[in-house]
């Protein structure tokens, strides 16, 4: 197993203070000031591994700590507390130097095609800069090759790498985005919700795109989304988040197959499904909470059927059941 | 008589070099308390279609040609005035994201009454009883208190409930919702899903529906029309549509969802991209993407043929699988 | 490759709101007289005002042609020591120009650099850089060049000042007025910096340098370009301002300030038009400019979209 192991997220934390500077911080309350400390809490916790080969899919709603999640794998923020490790390599506290044979390796995908390319530059300028930034000894004509066979791969027309990205669709983008981050050759993908911003039409053409890189390229995806249909499709494994926790990984058939966890049960009966004009979903009492102010112990338990004293008070743990892991106590104890 | 009947709505955009047709030839009825969809891929022209009903769009659009008969008036040839007694009336409108329908700087009662006050000569006392049944009606809890929060110390879903809350306050007969549920997580969504459906049973409201979301189509709608580059493709009971659809390019939409493939396989996909409004090619629009294809879909614009139920502008329509 | 640029320049929507605002064609037609014949004044001013043997005292305070005395030799009349007022205001508003233009480039390197580092960095360096700028706007800009050119005077002498005066008088305005660069630059690098792009080349690695400058600044350029053109102008007044206050340009090397200055004295004697005249040349370079700025801003900023 740990041979086979990519990524490991071990035991991640991470906050956001709300109030940034010294005076923001300072409330009068009754009369005194009193210095604030709120954050909010976007990941509690979380322990999850990336296998070599496979796509792990990561699904939630929005504020769940998803794409935070994503962006502390990436190093693009750093934890507050916890490791993140690739290939049994502390990665999370390198320096810049330290890391860049691993920004090769690890590349992502963004959710906003309109956003994630410079708008000043044109296709060619932001293929070539990975290209020749990773390998300042290849050639111009060596550099142009690669741009030309990555932009053939993805499905664009090499003879339009001279255009804006105004002038492409937002599908376009999207597969321009991809070519940029598998530009470098990685082994590793995140993927942060890249089809959610496009067309149905689109999005099926982007999926298709993405499974055939994998195939091609033995690549590994972490794949964020919101969207359990393109789960059940793409994803071997699927991780559900619920306010910054892990509530349950499995296989993507057992998963839907058989929920265990509750709040995964809600989520699976809530989707919209073709030939069904009936809503019998499971109806969650109550709200979300904020993620400022987390409630104790299981961050479910306001909102489940199941939740009994010591789910508000006892933090579950994600307990492994064969290859399913679940942290549900009501599970634990066999109550569900 | 029909709530609303659309005839042959015709919808320009005057640009800088060239008009370019945003709707073209688009007409459909809404009965009393029926549950219409519209689908169509971004810049199909399905939020233009629901924005001229109300005579929402801004310049430089227009509506060319065409009538739109609601409640026996033709909506097209009122003033402005007259209009604004219409809109939030007796057709109100539910959009995507609700934060950018309620002012953030006011109470959640006081927009509520507004709209009341704007329409009907009512009481201060009776509008805000008005308003706080109102509430209760789309399940908020603690109405009463509601009445004076703001909308941030709402939730997402309770934001989205209230703006249902204000369309239905002036009791409507017919709604207008525009992708009401896109920017809600899934749990939320069946909720509100819920709840509209709930609406438009006990009050016999007429409810048309904009999403690009077939799920929520087929969920919610008894009729559904599906939209391609300004024009209806495909219109029929909503069952057939997701079932037995003729149109080529409804058979793509459906075969690309990720549930109609075995998961890990390859999607269907329909090849290309829908074409912007100022390159529509000639003949049927769907041409260069459409599999079945023939040399008279190449010059000649599809007129709308009766199948059963269903009302199709293709010139190879075919059931599924033929 | 050039002429296929032009072609699209023309096909932008520049272009065509350009082509529609009569203000802006005026204005930038204008602004174009100005330039060609200020930094051609060598070539069509009929007399060279900075050499003192082609001046003759006898032809002091000669009015215009239009008026009654006029001499057909000076078009605009003379001022007080004789200088044909047409070439001293084409060769002043040169000197205006360039200090108007040299002090804004100062500004806008000192402005960009620091905006875009504060923006980019955030945090104490953010904090800390910004309440510098917000210290150095808190004095105005007329206060710390009049205090800076005063004790310049005083202690290198008149002399040494009027011969560093274009250069003095570039630095003062251009280091006075950086924070205005600043803050609209550090203000739109935080909204690039949230853009994907931005997380885009941070996760291929590149250094915070390059991605400041060769990603986040292109894309910052159109507010800079809009508060450029006002910029200019407001240095084009403080400098005016200055010389008018004997603080600027020598009376030997006028510029449209002290020229201003100079016929000041003479104005209730009847020789209004040593004053009137290069004050008008002013008011319409200024009022041209900000026109032009306005236009800009309305086109290159959707959110103040007119209809």
């Amino acid at each position: 197993m740990a041979g086979n192991r990519l990524i490991k997220v071990d035991n991640l934390y991470k906050e956001f203070p709300i109030h940034k500077g010294f005076l923001d911080q300072l409330v009068i309350e009754k009369g005194r000031f009193v210095r604030k400390h709120e954050s909010v809490k976007a990941l509690s916790g979380v322990k999850l591994e990336v296998l070599k080969g496979e796509s792990l899919c990561v699904v939630g709603e929005s504020g769940c700590g998803k794409s935070t999640l994503a962006r502390v794998v990436m190093g693009l923020i750093r934890p507050t507390q916890g490791e993140v490790l690739y290939q049994d390599q502390r990665i999370d506290n390198m320096g810049f130097n330290e890391l860049l044979p691993y920004r090769k390796k690890m590349q992502m995908i963004f959710q906003n095609p309109y956003a994630s390319l410079n708008p000043r530059m044109t296709v060619r300028q932001t293929l070539e800069e990975p290209i020749s930034f990773h390998n300042p000894r290849l050639s111009e004509a060596e550099v142009n090759e690669r741009v030309v066979g990555v932009t053939e791969s993805v499905g664009v027309d090499p003879a339009w790498s001279d255009r804006y990205p105004h002038e492409f669709s937002g599908g376009q983008r999207q597969r321009i985005s991809i070519a940029r981050a598998l530009a470098v050759d990685p082994e590793f993908i995140v993927a942060d919700e890249p089809i959610s911003a496009l067309d149905v039409s689109i999005q099926a053409q982007v999926l298709n795109l993405l499974m055939n890189a994998r195939e091609q390229r033995a690549l590994t995806y972490l794949f964020i989304t919101h969207d359990l249909a393109v789960v059940e499709h793409f994803g071997s494994r699927v991780a559900v988040m619920y306010l910054g926790t892990l509530c349950e990984l499995a296989p993507t058939k057992k998963l839907f197959a058989t929920p265990r966890h509750p709040y995964t049960q809600a989520l699976l009966s809530a989707i919209p499904k073709l030939n069904q004009s009936s809503s019998d979903y499971i109806k969650l009492k109550g709200e979300v909470p904020t993620p400022v102010n987390l409630p104790s112990g299981c961050v479910f338990h306001g909102r489940c059927v199941h939740a009994n004293e010591r789910c508000k008070q006892e933090i579950p743990e994600l307990k492994t059941y064969n290859d399913i892991s679940v942290a549900c106590h009501a599970v634990e104890e066999k109550r569900i | 008589m029909s709530l609303l009947e659309v005839k042959n709505l015709e919808v320009r955009f005057a640009m800088r070099k060239e008009e370019l047709v945003a709707l073209r030839d688009v007409s459909f009825k809404v009965e009393k308390g029926e549950r219409l969809g519209i689908v169509g891929e971004s810049g199909a022209g399905k939020s233009v279609a629901a924005f001229s009903i109300l005579n929402l769009i801004s310049k430089p659009g227009y509506i060319s040609a065409g009538e739109i008969i609601f409640e026996g008036q033709d909506l097209t040839k009122l003033s402005p005035q007259q209009m604004s007694q219409i809109r939030g009336n007796r057709i109100s409108m539910v959009f995507q994201d609700p934060m950018m329908t309620l002012n953030p700087v006011l109470t959640i009662g006081t927009q509520m009454t507004e709209a009341l006050h704007a329409h009907q000569d009512i009481s201060k006392e009776d509008a805000k009883q008005r308003a706080i049944e109102t509430l209760a009606q789309v399940h908020i809890p603690s109405a009463a208190t509601r009445f004076d929060q703001y909308p941030h110390e709402l939730s997402g879903g309770m934001r989205q409930r209230v703006v249902i809350a204000i369309a239905l306050i002036t009791k409507p007969p017919l709604i207008i919702a525009d992708e009401p549920t896109t920017a809600l997580d899934v749990t939320i969504q069946a909720e509100i899903m819920d709840l509209m459906m709930e609406l438009c049973r006990t009050s016999e409201v007429g409810l048309i529906l904009i999403t690009h979301d077939l799920g929520v189509i087929s969920q919610m709608t008894q009729r559904a029309i599906v939209m391609y580059a300004g024009r209806i493709v495909e219109e029929g009971d909503t069952k057939d549509i997701i079932n037995d659809a003729y149109h080529p390019y409804t058979h793509g939409l459906m075969d690309a969802l990720p549930q109609k493939t075995t998961p890990g396989q390859r999607l269907n996909q329909i090849k290309g991209v829908m074409p912007a409004l100022s390159s529509i090619p000639d003949g049927c629009a769907f041409n260069p993407r459409c599999p079945l294809v023939a040399d008279i879909c190449r010059t000649t614009i599809p007129d709308y043929s009766n199948i059963g139920s269903t009302r199709v502008a293709c010139h190879k329509a075919a059931p599924r699988g033929s | 490759m050039v002429a296929a640029k032009w072609n699209q320049f023309l096909d932008s929507g520049f272009y065509h709101d350009f082509s529609r605002d009569k203000t802006a064609i005026i204005s930038f037609f204008i602004l174009c007289v100005y330039v060609v014949f200020c930094f051609s004044a060598p070539l069509i001013a009929p007399f060279d005002p900075y050499d003192p043997t082609g001046i003759d005292i006898m032809d002091s305070e000669i009015p215009p042609v239009w008026l009654e005395g006029g001499d057909s030799r000076f078009l605009l009349g003379t001022d007080a020591q004789g200088r044909d007022l047409l070439s001293t205001i084409l060769y002043g508003t040169r000197i205006s120009m360039t200090i108007g233009i040299c002090a804004v480039l100062l500004q806008a390197f000192l402005g960009i650099s620091i905006g875009l580092i504060a923006g980019y960095r955030g945090g104490r360096i953010d904090n800390f850089l910004m309440r510098i700028a917000d210290i150095q706007l808190s004095f105005s800009t007329l206060m710390v060049a009049i205090i800076f050119l005063a004790v310049f005077q005083a202690l290198f002498g008149t002399e040494l000042y009027e011969r560093l005066a274009i250069l003095m008088l570039i630095l003062v305005i251009g280091v006075a007025e950086w924070p205005q660069y600043a803050r609209t630059v550090r203000a739109s690098v935080l909204a690039e910096k949230k853009k994907e792009y931005v997380d885009a080349v941070r996760v291929i690695g590149l250094r915070a340098p390059r991605i400041m400058f060769r990603h986040i600044l292109p894309n910052t350029l159109s507010p800079i370009l809009v508060i450029s053109t006002v910029q200019v102008a407001n240095a084009i007044v403080s400098e005016a301002a200055l010389s008018f206050l004997g603080l600027g340009m020598p009376v030997t090397k006028p510029s449209l300030g002290s020229l201003i200055n100079s016929g000041f004295e003479f104005i209730f004697s009847g020789s209004w038009w040593i004053t009137i005249i290069p004050g008008i040349v002013l008011v319409i370079l200024v009022l041209v400019m900000n026109l032009l700025g306005d236009f800009l801003r309305d086109v290159l900023n959707p959110k103040l979209y007119k209809n």
